[in-house]
């Protein structure tokens, strides 16, 4: 529980600075130091039980389905970074309680750096690996906040959008990395995972995971090719600096490196892509290191090369070679976090981070000029200081490996190149500030820091001198506990005394000091050597590709979506004929052997005739009342097909609805033209005859496949249960108003959204008035047909009479609710027809959406009904009882339910047609003498 | 039976593909419906064709499946709702916009456009 703490604690903390906005600065600083205070507290109580060895763990499910657990431990590495990350972190709250000037958001600034002290801890404690993924992407998001934390300032908003670009690219890495790894192992706990070397490294997706990590590693820790990130990152306030990418954030790809230690290293591939991307990043931010004027810039490059140092060092694949990196990332943390606090108090102290105006700083400043030499010297490698002990064990390390066969001895003296420009770097650092003439055209005059913003600079500077001096009593616990960690097992015999005698690391190390301050004082001729190469913005150069590739990606994106629907269209239905092709393909025969039903005469015509329909249909399409005629042909004998193969409901359905919508077809042609014009390219037209036979001969050999195989249904239950359970003998029916009511409610439901949406589309439509037919012939002065008007009056009672009989036979015989309703409606509409809108609404003025609306709530009431008697929502009842004349009848409370049905049915149909027909009246009004 | 049945089936698809196709909003309509007849008699057909097996109880030995037929009532309805609502789209679109193209505007003829480019 005391590790879930550690981290929840800062999440808290992220708070607490919002709540002191407006209380005074100190207060603010105060109070947000509280909860990393506290998680420090407790991580140090578990110092004891970690260096033993032991392992803290906490864990709680989250979404086990996923594998993805709540999961924090603590061990020797997590142990050791989240002191790094803690303390740290207090003394970087302290330094910017000073550095922030009264103009910027403090409570802001402390927010955004708690809620990365919080995504760090969460990255070193997690002990799931998607839990380190999660935290991991937060560091991004946050760091992205805290470079922008000057948002006013244009090189800091691009320097966050670039840092966020690349780092959140190598998340992406990350995660796939992680999934991949999951499956191979088959969890995500990290125990689990480190445990499995061998079958990771031999499985044949290694090298992509392996490739896959690093990206995501190299990117975070600003390796070379992705380096260039770090020094944009500069913009950010130096607090920013001295603790993100210096001390932490940067070294959570490190970080990463050492915790999958045990479980990806150890193979030639390992080795070579991280210890050669660490060779090339070590040259690399030295050699630019020392040509930047800027003082963050320096100290930028200069990180970059120390990262490359670790990385380099946990490719060696030697076990000594990570415990030299474990102790690198505590040297290096420490000499370069107080570089960078003290490369701030000089900007903040004399308005000016150019080191070619920044001289003689010594007469102004000599107690943070002390410190500051005193880290750089640690930086360079000096005996006496850690940096020199770590930098020894590297010297070592790189001659004790043989990876690059006869040629092994390149790496040593690489190293020492890299370290001869350290020095130089480091030199120039020093006496160009510090000494070097007098300043040049600043802005104020250099005075000492407020004596608490140093304070950081010194505990970090006096950790540099007593672990140079003392490594095995200051840091030994720590280094041992934690080297343990990442190597899971034994750690390799190690001294860290200062003097080993005369040996070639001490060489190497001399080297490199002399070279280094002869370099220095002949830099004048390199720097003219840079200066002729030409200069790589490396800024512009990313925001160039980055508009190149959304340009590209606007050109693909316009290809493919380019407006037209019917493009859309073609591309869906060719995805439809691959994917359901290529299982047709894969299938040996389409017929499944069951016996064939023979074709007799009756049914080879009614088929015959549905063809030539549906292709008379095509043929005819722009002609579109001819069509609209075909097509209710089709309708009819789809309609006659159901009658013949056993569905007599479908039947009444299909021939009803073919009433109303050919009705309503009809009058949207009154609207829309009456021919379509000849448009489409002969080419479009032979791919939409392909494309269209492709995904009929697909449909129809599915439709043959299903229809051939012997089948067993779930529908026996309902055939057996219709009587008994439900009360009626028409088993289509009572499917619908009980076993499946509630999707019945659904599809009802739908159907009255529909009429209103309709209903809602046609008001206030711009008036669009024919004034003659498609022919060109005016419309007919007789409008209202005398004979149609007399049959249509005397029909309507008859036909609400046959709706009412197939409504109540419908729960034992074809007919229903669905059925009736449709047939009321039609019924209806014969007599809009005949006589008009205007005499239909003087004699029966109903509101149809109110209609819909009662359907709706009787449907839904009789559902919850069966509530009131503590039944689950539409249980049906029914019962049967003895009335004089009539006999036995039956009452069921499906009955209620198909009422419920019958009035959407009725309400929705008439809705949509008499909202159409009214347009085609309304504006036509009829005159008096025409009555 | 079934063979010929399901190239009813087959051949309703394909004209109703080829309508939907089409540039105008009428065609359109018109190809859905023909698309419904289809997928209303395949899904109807998943429960095998019966010619004598109506589900009325008491009144056959074997009956015919009836949850698809349940199923395909419903969707009878609501094919026409989705029909009527798709019509009356048009016939606004066509009253908003002035013309019957399914883009909404009149596609510009290839040549036009390779002009307009240059």
């Amino acid at each position: 529980m005391n590790v879930l703490w550690i981290a929840l604690l800062p999440m808290l903390g992220t708070l607490l600075p919002l709540l002191m906005a407006k209380r005074s600065r100190t207060a603010c600083a105060l109070v947000t130091a509280l909860a990393p205070m506290l998680a420090l507290a407790i991580l140090l109580s578990h110092t004891q039980s970690v260096f033993a060895g032991q392992i803290w763990q906490f864990q709680a499910d989250w979404i086990p389905l996923l594998g993805l657990n709540v999961h924090f431990r603590l061990d020797g590495l997590a142990y050791l970074f989240a002191l790094l990350i803690l303390a740290i972190g207090l003394l970087v709250i302290l330094y910017a309680r000073y550095y922030l000037s009264e103009q910027d958001s403090m409570p802001r600034f402390y927010a955004y750096l708690m809620l990365f002290m919080t995504a760090m801890l969460g990255i070193v404690l997690s002990g799931n690996i998607l839990q380190i993924w999660l935290f991991w992407e937060l560091t991004s998001i946050s760091s992205f906040l805290l470079i922008s934390f000057w948002w006013h300032k244009s090189e800091a908003r691009r320097g966050a959008r670039m840092a966020l670009t690349i780092t959140g690219a190598g998340g992406l890495c990350l995660l796939a990395a992680f999934i991949l790894l999951g499956n191979i192992v088959g969890s995500y706990e990290l125990s689990v995972v480190l445990e499995q070397t061998d079958l990771i490294q031999n499985h044949a997706y290694y090298p992509v995971l392996l490739v896959l990590f690093l990206l995501g590693c190299f990117t975070k820790s600003a390796q070379f090719p992705f380096h260039f990130w770090l020094p944009n990152a500069m913009a950010a306030p130096t607090p920013v600096s001295a603790y993100l990418h210096s001390a932490t954030m940067v070294k959570a790809g490190i970080f990463l490196l050492a915790r999958f230690y045990p479980a990806l290293s150890g193979t030639d591939m390992w080795f070579l892509l991280v210890s050669l991307t660490g060779l090339a990043t070590l040259l690399v931010g030295a050699y630019l290191a020392l040509f930047k004027h800027d003082l963050k810039g320096l100290l930028a490059y200069s990180t970059i090369s120390h990262l490359g140092l670790i990385t380099l060092l946990f490719g060696l694949n030697s076990p000594l070679a990570a415990v030299a990196g474990v102790f690198h990332i505590i040297n290096h943390a420490t000499f370069k976090a107080s570089l960078f606090m003290a490369a701030g108090i000089i900007d903040h102290e004399s308005g000016c981070r150019d080191m070619r105006r920044l001289n003689g700083l010594w007469q102004f400043m000599p107690i943070t000029a002390t410190l500051m030499m005193v880290a750089a010297a640690a930086m360079a490698g000096v005996p006496l200081l850690n940096g020199f002990l770590s930098k020894e064990m590297f010297f070592a390390e790189t001659l004790e490996q043989h990876l690059l066969g006869a040629l092994s001895w390149i790496i040593p003296l690489l190293a020492t190149v890299a370290a001869i420009f350290s020095v130089a770097y480091s030199l120039r650092l020093i006496h160009d500030v510090f000494f070097n003439g007098q300043p040049k055209g600043l802005t104020k005059t250099p005075h000492e820091p407020p004596r608490y913003m140093r304070l950081p600079v010194e505990i970090l500077v006096a950790l540099c001198l007593v672990v140079g001096i003392a490594p095995a009593w200051v840091v030994g616990g720590l280094l041992q506990a934690a080297a343990t960690a990442v190597l899971a097992g034994p750690t390799p015999e190690y001294s860290l005394a200062i003097w080993h005698g005369f040996n070639l690391p001490l060489l190497m190390s001399a080297v490199a000091l002399t070279a280094g301050v002869f370099m220095y004082v002949k830099r004048k001729q390199l720097f003219d050597f840079q200066n002729a190469l030409p200069g790589v913005d490396t800024l512009n150069i990313f925001e160039r590709s980055i508009k190149q590739l959304c340009h590209q990606a606007a050109q693909c994106y316009d290809w493919l979506d380019n407006g037209s629907l019917q493009r859309y269209m073609a591309l869906l239905l060719t995805a439809f004929v691959v994917l359901a092709g290529l299982p047709l393909i894969q299938m040996e025969t389409l017929s499944g052997g069951r016996a064939e039903i023979p074709v007799d005469a009756v049914n080879a015509t009614g088929a015959a005739m549905l063809l030539i329909s549906a292709f008379a249909t095509v043929v005819w399409h722009r002609k579109r009342v001819v069509a609209l005629l075909m097509i209710s042909v089709v309708g009819l004998m789809v309609s006659i097909a159901f009658t013949r193969f056993s569905a007599p409901d479908l039947a009444l359905t299909q021939l009803s609805v073919e009433v109303v919508t050919v009705i309503l077809l009809m009058l949207a042609l009154f609207f829309l033209p009456h021919k379509t014009p000849k448009q489409s390219e002969p080419s479009k037209v032979v791919r939409d005859l392909g494309l269209a036979s492709l995904v009929g001969i697909i449909v129809g050999s599915l439709s043959y496949a299903i229809m051939t195989r012997p089948f067993s249904t779930i529908s026996d239950f309902f055939i057996a249960n219709a009587k008994t359970g439900g009360g009626g003998t028409n088993v289509v029916n009572v499917i619908l108003v009980d076993f499946r009511g509630f999707d019945t409610l659904g599809e009802i439901a739908v159907l009255g959204i529909a009429a209103l949406g309709i209903f809602k589309l046609l008001t206030r439509i711009p008036v669009f008035k024919p004034s003659s037919d498609g022919e060109g012939r005016p419309w007919a002065r007789e409008r209202h047909p005398l004979l149609l008007a007399t049959v249509a009056q005397s029909i309507l009672p008859l036909a609400l009479m046959v709706s009412v009989f197939i409504f109540f036979r419908g729960h034992n015989l074809p007919g229903g609710g669905f059925i009736a309703g449709l047939i009321t409606a039609v019924a209806i509409i014969l007599l809009y027809i005949s006589q008009g809108v205007d005499w239909v609404k003087a004699r029966m003025n109903i509101e149809y959406q109110r209609v819909v609306a009662v359907g709706l709530m009787i449907a839904l009431l009789t559902g919850l009904a069966s509530w009131a008697f503590e039944r689950p929502f539409l249980t049906s009842w029914f019962d049967y009882f003895e009335l004089p004349l009539f006999g036995q009848i039956e009452l069921a409370s499906a009955i209620a339910f198909d009422l419920g049905v019958y009035i959407t049915v009725v309400g929705a149909t008439l809705l949509i047609l008499s909202s159409l027909g009214k347009m085609t009246t309304s504006h036509r009004p009829i005159h008096r003498e025409q009555i | 039976m079934e063979t010929l049945f399901a190239l009813c089936i087959g051949f309703l698809t394909s004209c109703g593909v080829f309508l939907m196709l089409r540039g105008r909003t009428f065609p359109v309509v018109m190809g859905l419906t023909m698309l419904s007849y289809a997928v209303n008699l395949f899904i109807f057909s998943s429960g095998r064709l019966n010619l004598k097996g109506a589900v009325v109880l008491g009144t056959s030995d074997s009956y015919a499946d009836p949850l698809p037929q349940a199923l395909v009532l419903t969707a009878i309805v609501i094919g026409f709702a989705m029909t009527a609502f798709l019509v009356i789209l048009a016939i606004r679109a066509r009253a908003d916009l002035g013309n019957d193209h399914v883009d909404g505007s009149m596609p510009e003829p290839r040549h036009a456009k390779k002009e307009r480019q240059k």
